[in-house]
């Protein structure tokens, strides 16, 4: 109980230095390289990491943050870079120009393709991928104008200015401004509203459908980002080999890109240059060793590659960065934001007026009707109880409040406003903040970035402006607020802390704090107090009554009864899916129904 | 195109269908008891047709090693998981026989029998041995120990195993392709049609196949408990279900059913060592077609791909596989389009 009270007992460190000039360092030696008397054939095995390194970025950023894997990357690679060769070599256009038009076929094809698969489960996407990627493999490799298996010959390189970019050093230069470049925009992308809701995907829809996250909309942004870095790749890959052919972009390269994420380690941004290095060096190696070792030439690399992939996920599942990065001393995030302005709030309903309104809701599910024309009210500046033994229907009934399950027959009204039938994202959008019975949280951001997460709706800035970091004024306002809701629920000495390392009390006031971040008029908490040590109950108890100050509407749904009679103004019963009786504390604590109901009766 | 041609792709079609059928119900059967996509389904399908292919020959097929070598590994992984666990060596020494046994009794039959010439019959029989071993082999190197990963991760791991299992193809049989004799040369005049005995083996194999799975699935409690696994891992145990032992089962069969299509297949096509990648990715478009649930759906996915492919590669022989691999994409939309959202497990 302490733990909420006292501050956490390591600080993380203010400051790493390694963090800081680790990137830099990496920035350093690779503008160094180029300069030393390296032999050419380095600099052009850099070249090649450096071609890899995007399309394995985007797989970053779509499997390892965002949960959802792709073995299309090879494909996409293939459209920018047959984009370019067609256009430059048969119409003579600038390949300046031709970059930008295999980036919009590609970011057409993945919005299509991402757009039919996203909204069903996981393993979809996948599949729909390895699909697309032999059918394009088959186009690529039969169509006459793109010179059937041969490919197209006679690419011209890259011209800057004027200047020759060859295939060496100078084209070093130009592969590694855009992929260090992409690494930085995908960082900052991360640290960003848009990234809290990105790195929200990977946990399931439901919480962060509930903070006003659309996830179609960023698993699709997503997997069109990493095709169009897949894209780029395509188009520094033609220019630099001078020649495309159908064989670099199938389905074998399609899954050693993902090999590369994996290996490199899939969550983090520099793991992509590490397992695209690894990757290349290994199969360059393996090419060579293995038919001398077995004396017959062929792709022998592949069994390695298999075995190798196997043993990573079990042994290593985090990839080979994640070594390095656990080492790391994790720096607190700078606090910018203490003078940022406050954020516009909504207007609040009056006190005393009916907030939220329902009437005769009904869930059956098959032959079982687990909510059975239930109806009560809130009002603002109202705590309302909704208590009943387990299987009693009030999960469900704050499911169908909510928006997670539809309504099989009813109206919940919300301020006036029907709402029954929408979705959990437009009833959040109205101002309705929930929590949830099992916590629901993204482990590996910290406190702070998991409360912003919250204030989603509350923001406009998009993957653009955070990459280009135009989005820093709203950040700072986005986070403040956070501060303000994580100090309000007695949170504000943790906001440091990773959120997978906080105890189950701090978890659920970290929710708590989360839904406040949306600024609702009506906050629904589903069993806030279980797992909840005494005090931090207090804490809570205390936290609710400060809010019904405010004016705040509360749905309680509770098993303590200590909690639910302390500060509920009004209780609603249920049992078996139907409405048992509903009054102040005192009727409800003296009505033999519900003592019936809790206890059985005697025979 | 008149009327015979038609018919003539349509039964070629259906022909290919219905082994394409036969991986769909692998691919859905492995998905459904152990959330794997099964993407090494064909390799088993390659392993088949090959094994066969070099028995003819007279020689011992590469893959008689390959089994040895991954069962040593299994029986050593066996013995050290066991040993960990239960601390005593007599038990982790009988779990490692116990994997061990079998496989190489199958090797030195395989080993005896190879240069006897036997009749093709009794070495189609050892090639359905030596593959269905690797069922259970593999699933105990590559997925047991993760088996409670998400499916993403065992998506992965399949990718893994697909690609070390094509190499290692490339390796005990070479580059070379095979094409094996025909089980039954028999040709009858059915109306316009001259159908072939290898067709009519291959439609009473699947047929027979189809409906030994579903008496298997629906009569029996063994194939009950793999449903029960399906729909909740922790339950099932809790029930006494061994997760463990259904996924061996469930390879065990998925390993069969490829091989027993690489020997349907055999003498229709040449099968080189990676030929059984595009197959069995078209008896996954079928599953897909099912939505990776339904044995019926799969079925019908199967025998409309086998079609499709058999029309296209009469009308644009270069882009069949465009035509047959683009398919899924309507499809997918159709389903999107129609089942209902849910994605919080996966």
């Amino acid at each position: 109980m302490e733990a909420t009270l006292n501050p956490p007992a390591a600080k993380p460190p203010a400051k790493s230095r390694l963090r800081t000039w680790g990137p830099l360092a990496l920035v350093a030696v690779l503008v160094a390289l180029p300069l030393l008397p390296l032999p050419n054939f380095w600099i052009i095995q850099l070249n090649y990491i450096g071609i890899y390194t995007l399309p394995v970025l985007g797989l970053v950023l779509l499997t390892g943050v965002g949960g959802l894997t792709s073995f299309g990357q090879a494909a996409f690679v293939g459209i920018g870079a047959y984009t370019t060769a067609y256009l430059s070599v048969n119409f003579g256009l600038s390949p300046w120009l031709t970059l930008f038009v295999g980036l919009a076929l590609t970011g057409l094809s993945a919005a299509i393709i991402g757009g039919i698969t996203l909204r069903m489960s996981g393993h979809y996407l996948p599949l729909a991928t390895i699909a697309w990627a032999l059918a394009l493999y088959y186009l690529m490799g039969n169509l006459e104008a793109l010179g059937k298996y041969d490919g197209i010959l006679g690419v011209k390189g890259l011209t800057l200015f004027g200047l020759e970019v060859g295939q060496q050093r100078v084209f070093y230069a130009v592969v590694w401004t855009f992929s260090l470049l992409a690494c930085f925009a995908v960082i900052r992308l991360l640290d960003s509203r848009s990234g809290r809701a990105i790195r929200s995907l990977a946990g399931g829809s439901q919480m962060a459908e509930a903070m006003g996250v659309n996830t179609l909309r960023f698993k699709v942004g997503i997997f069109v980002l990493a095709a169009l870095l897949a894209s780029l790749s395509g188009w520094l890959f033609a220019h630099f080999q001078r020649t495309v052919n159908p064989s670099p972009f199938g389905l074998k390269m399609g899954i050693e890109y993902l090999f590369m994420a994996v290996l490199g380690g899939a969550a983090h941004v520099w793991g992509a240059i590490a397992g695209a290095g690894v990757v290349k060096l290994l199969e360059d190696q393996l090419q060579v060793l293995l038919p001398k070792l077995i004396g017959t030439s062929g792709s022998y690399e592949l069994i390695v590659f298999g075995i190798l992939i196997v043993l990573v996920l079990k042994y290593l599942p985090d990839g080979l960065w994640d070594f390095i990065d656990r080492r790391l001393p994790r720096p607190q995030r700078p606090v910018d934001w203490r003078d940022a302005p406050d954020l516009p709030a909504r207007a609040k309903p009056a006190a005393g007026e009916v907030v939220l309104d329902v009437q005769a809701i009904r869930k059956t599910f098959g032959g079982l009707v687990a909510v059975n024309d239930i109806s009560f009210q809130t009002r603002a500046g109202q705590v309302v109880g909704l208590i009943g033994p387990n299987g009693a229907g009030k999960s469900t009934t704050f499911n169908l409040v909510t928006g997670v399950l539809g309504l099989s027959g009813g109206a919940v009204r919300f301020r006036g406003e029907a709402i029954g039938g929408l979705s959990s994202r437009a009833i959040a959008e109205r101002g309705v903040s929930r929590t949830f019975q099992h916590v629901k949280m993204v482990p590996d951001m910290t406190v702070l970035e998991n409360v912003a997460l919250g204030a989603h709706l509350r923001g406009r800035k998009g993957a653009i402006a955070a990459m280009l970091h135009t989005d820093r004024a709203e950040e700072r306002e986005l986070l403040r607020e956070a501060e303000r809701q994580l100090q309000r629920v007695g949170m504000g000495d943790w906001m440091h802390e990773l959120a997978g390392n906080l105890a189950m009390g701090q978890q659920r006031l970290l929710e708590i704090a989360r839904a406040l971040c949306a600024d609702p008029a009506l906050l629904l908490l589903d069993e806030p107090a279980a797992g909840l040590r005494h005090k931090e109950k207090q804490a809570l108890a205390d936290v609710l009554r400060s809010l019904r100050a405010s004016g705040m509407s509360i749905l309680l749904v509770e098993h303590d009864m200590d909690l639910v009679m302390d500060i509920c103004d009004h209780i609603v019963v249920m049992e078996f899916g139907t409405h048992l009786m509903e009054g102040t504390p005192a009727e409800v604590q003296q009505s033999p129904k519900v003592r019936a109901a809790y206890l059985g009766t005697e025979h | 195109m008149d009327i015979s041609i038609a018919s003539i792709l349509t039964l070629d079609g259906l022909t290919n269908g219905a082994i394409y059928a036969l991986l769909g119900m692998g691919i859905v059967l492995v998905f459904t008891v152990t959330r794997v996509i099964f993407i090494p389904q064909g390799e088993f399908v390659a392993y088949g047709a090959l094994t066969l292919a070099i028995f003819q020959t007279g020689k011992v097929p590469g893959t008689v090693w390959l089994l040895l070598i991954l069962a040593a590994v299994a029986a050593l992984m066996e013995l050290v998981s066991t040993w960990r666990h239960r601390g005593r060596a007599a038990p982790a020494l009988l779990a490692a026989a116990r994997m061990f046994v079998l496989p190489a009794a199958v090797c030195a039959v395989s080993a005896w029998a190879a240069p006897r010439n036997l009749p093709l019959a009794v070495q189609a029989f050892l090639t359905l041995c030596i593959v269905t071993a690797f069922g259970p082999l593999v699933y105990r190197v590559a997925y047991q120990s993760l088996a409670g990963a998400s499916s993403l991760v065992l998506l992965i791991v399949s990718v893994g195993v697909h690609f070390a299992m094509t190499g290692l193809g490339l390796l005990f049989f070479g580059a070379e392709g095979f094409r094996n004799p025909s089980f039954w040369d028999d040709r009858f005049a059915v109306g316009p049609l001259n159908v072939n005995g290898q067709a009519v083996i291959i439609f009473l194999a699947s047929a027979a196949l189809i409906v030994m799975l579903w008496l298997y699935f629906e009569r029996t409690l063994y194939g009950k408990a793999l449903r029960a696994t399906a729909v909740n891992r922790l339950g099932a145990r809790l029930m006494g279900i061994s997760t463990q032992a259904a996924g061996q089962l469930t390879f065990a069969m998925a390993a069969l059913i490829g091989a027993l299509s690489g020997l349907l297949i055999g003498p229709t096509t040449t099968i080189f060592y990676d030929s059984g990648f595009l197959i069995g990715l078209k008896g996954f478009v079928a599953g897909v077609i099912g939505g990776l649930a339904s044995y019926p759906g799969a079925l019908l996915g199967a025998l409309a791909v086998g079609v499709i492919e058999s029309f296209g590669s009469f009308w644009a022989s270069s882009f069949k596989e465009v035509i047959v691999f683009t398919i899924i994409l309507p499809v997918l939309l159709w389903r999107s389009l129609t089942s209902a959202h849910s994605d919080e497990e996966h």
